[in-house]
């Protein structure tokens, strides 16, 4: 950005996403200033929703109506609906879970892991991404919630004194879980809402309506952007993106050690962790791309969300994948190197036995298709980028499909072996969840700041003093978002 | 397509009239950038004013020098929390899961109950640790977000500054120095004279 002077107006559109190492590459374009910046983001939320809008909306209501009607009709009827038998209780609910939860960490990793390292580009697509964080953990905290049996007596989950005079489980993976999942789910929601708080402020100050003034004026708590405040919100934010960095790393290896923990062969292995966290990142960025892309069309954010920006997602997606790539591969060496007899078999029977379309699947759809951004002409193209994002959405599901049921339908012993057939509850619950994940996210994409407009002012040129007086750090190296 | 009803950009007469009841909170003087509010609160800072905050729609880098601010005690209170949450993850699990006689005053939904599985030891400290960590990053997490709020006296829904329309601004592309009546040095003509004189774009006299 050194090239950048206050008052520069940039007419053209700029190819941002050189490499040149001595010039930085500017983040905002379109000569856009302060003003341009928050009259952008407003404008979503401050105009009438259009018909696209209406219609996705009502679709995704549509779906998110039918996904809590069939969980009326499970609680109605039993866990009986779904296709879930023994062995194979997990079923469809705890695929759909560990999908979701997986998606969620995408975000986590953008606003806090993204921040400790200095990467300024996050600042465009946080906002949004944490958004998808929260709503996505909804979706993932539905499944084992109504997989309980029992739903009704899911606080059982929570340790409280009661009459039974019992305890949780303390050394068991699953409760683990319920403590990881719900600190992630409250720790993102206070994550999000606490980098909005200004951004709401900015709304507030804008809004022409009663009601718009009273509800953002009640959102946004007051702030009045002093920098006694920004002083102190500036060091709360680094503690949080400090706390969520291991946090983000702990939930899903937490949701892995569930896996890992029991006996079965393929789920008793050391490597699940990081194997876990990296393909939640995958599957994650893969969801910010399939939602980044289109929004930034839609809502005319091309200046701010740049092709840059874009590129940039596509070489994490990448990056992880080849992690993922390498996991799977290295499940089968050691499945071979372990002399293990049931480990041997489970691997074997992973492409070639009775879900190999699933494993076939996954791996044209996480390991080959993905393939095609390492080069760049892909990486600039929408519809290369949506094809590899949507791949990896699905392969995604498939891995999770692939490790829950391989292992549970063919253990030790053969005659328990069985298999698993969804229903149709099954599928629409699981179709149900995605229009749940989206009523939300259309929700938020029409009433909140969908960029967090303060951290982008921040790594603009014109928010570092140029003047003699400045008697601090150099502003060209203090140009940090925060 | 600013949506503010007012012209922005016209200085607000300085000598707004203060009704005999009403009090004058502080003069306001907006700034269009960040060069020019650093120096003005510098100047303002050197020429003795000592209460008074700059309003900005970002954190501006370096303004906390210039302006006195001290750096937050926020990180203790987070640490210290951390700890507590730490250490009642570990009394959580190692009460509630171990084999203690406890005192016969202790109710019985309150005793801890022994999980007989396999002869597993009762203190398996290990498989305590993700409980344990994630109340940690529970309780620092939540105290982060709560006590920083606490300590900026957040929600506040009302502000003297919230009167000023030309201070709607100061979240969205402008920077405004305040300088609050009760500081020794504030003077009613001199004050946003002195502001003027540093490039102000506007000043204004805001009541309580």
């Amino acid at each position: 950005m050194a090239t950048l002077t206050p008052g520069t107006v940039i007419s053209q559109r700029v190819d941002n996403t050189h490499d040149d190492p001595r010039q930085r590459a500017p983040l905002v374009l379109g000569g856009k200033d302060f003003t341009g910046v928050t009259d952008t983001v407003a404008s979503s939320a401050e105009s009438k929703p259009n018909l696209i809008w209406w219609v996705c909306f009502l679709t995704a209501a549509g779906f998110a109506g039918l996904f809590f009607g069939l969980i009326g009709y499970l609680f109605a009827t039993g866990v009986g609906v779904w296709g879930n038998n023994q062995p194979i209780a997990w079923g469809f609910p705890i695929v759909n879970f560990v999908f979701w939860v997986g998606i969620g960490h995408a975000g986590t990793l953008i606003s806090a892991v993204l921040f400790l390292f200095r990467q300024n580009w996050r600042t465009s697509i946080n906002r949004f991404a944490e958004a998808m964080t929260i709503f996505a953990v909804i979706c993932a905290g539905i499944f084992p919630g109504i997989h309980v049996g029992r739903p009704w007596l899911a606080y059982w989950l929570f340790p409280y004194p009661n009459q039974m005079a019992m305890w949780p489980q303390f050394r068991s993976p699953l409760l683990w879980d319920v403590f990881a999942v719900s600190t992630y789910a409250s720790v993102s929601l206070l994550f999000w809402y606490t980098g909005m708080v200004p951004d709401l402020a900015t709304l507030r100050d804008r809004a022409k309506g009663k009601i718009a003034q009273i509800a953002y004026g009640i959102a946004s708590l007051g702030w009045n952007g002093s920098s006694r405040h920004w002083h102190r919100f500036e060091r709360a934010y680094i503690l949080l993106a400090a706390l969520c960095t291991p946090l983000v790393l702990s939930v899903h290896s937490v949701v892995s050690f569930d896996f890992a923990v029991a006996q079965l062969p393929g789920w008793h292995t050391t490597v699940f962790p990081p194997y876990f966290v990296a393909g939640a990142i995958y599957g994650g960025f893969a969801m910010v791309l399939t939602l980044a892309v289109p929004c930034r069309i839609w809502f005319g954010l091309k200046d701010i969300i740049t092709d840059r920006h874009i590129d940039n997602c596509c070489k994490v997606m990448l990056g992880t994948g080849c992690i993922v790539t390498y996991a799977y591969a290295l499940e089968f060496f050691i499945a071979w190197y372990s002399g293990h007899h049931f480990e041997q078999f489970v691997f074997l029977n992973r492409p070639f036995g009775n879900y190999g379309v699933g494993f076939l699947s996954m791996v044209a759809l996480n390991c080959l298709i993905p393939q095609i951004l390492w080069f760049r002409w892909a990486r600039r193209n929408i519809w290369t980028i949506m094809i590899a994002a949507m791949s990896v959405n699905a392969g995604m599901w498939f891995e999770r499909f692939v490790i829950v049921m391989t292992s549970l339908s063919r253990d030790f012993l053969p005659g328990s072996w069985a298999q698993f057939r969804p229903t149709w509850v099954d599928i629409w619950m699981f179709v149900g969840s995605f229009g749940l994940f989206f009523t939300n996210f259309l929700l938020f994409l029409k009433f909140l700041p969908i960029v967090a407009m303060a951290e982008v002012k921040t790594i603009m040129p014109e928010a570092h003093a140029h003047a003699p007086e400045d008697h601090h750090d150099d502003p060209a190296t203090d140009g940090e978002a925060h | 397509m600013s949506v503010i009803d007012a012209p922005m950009t016209e200085p607000m007469a300085p000598e707004a009239p203060a009704a005999d009841d009403v009090k004058v909170y502080g003069v306001v003087a907006e700034y269009d950038n960040v060069t020019d509010v650093i120096a003005a609160t510098q100047a303002a800072y050197d020429a003795g004013y000592r209460r008074m905050d700059v309003h900005s729609p970002f954190p501006i880098h370096g303004i906390d020098d210039v302006l006195g601010v001290k750096p937050t005690i926020l990180p203790w209170i987070v640490l210290g929390m951390g700890l507590l949450g730490m250490a009642t993850g570990i009394f959580l699990t190692t009460y509630t899961m171990g084999a203690f006689e406890v005192a016969d005053f202790i109710p019985t939904n309150l005793e801890p109950y022994e999980y007989l599985i396999s002869g597993k030891p009762f203190n398996s400290f290990a498989a305590f640790i993700p409980v344990i960590f994630e109340l940690t990053i529970m309780f620092s997490a939540y105290t982060a977000v709560f006590a920083m709020f606490g300590l900026n006296k957040l929600p506040l829904l009302y502000h003297p500054l919230f009167n000023s329309k030309n201070f709607r601004r100061a979240t969205q592309d402008r920077f405004f120095l305040a300088i609050e009546s009760t500081d020794r040095n504030f003077d009613l003509e001199t004050t946003p004279a002195f502001l003027k004189d540093h490039r102000a774009v506007s000043t204004e006299l805001i009541n309580e």
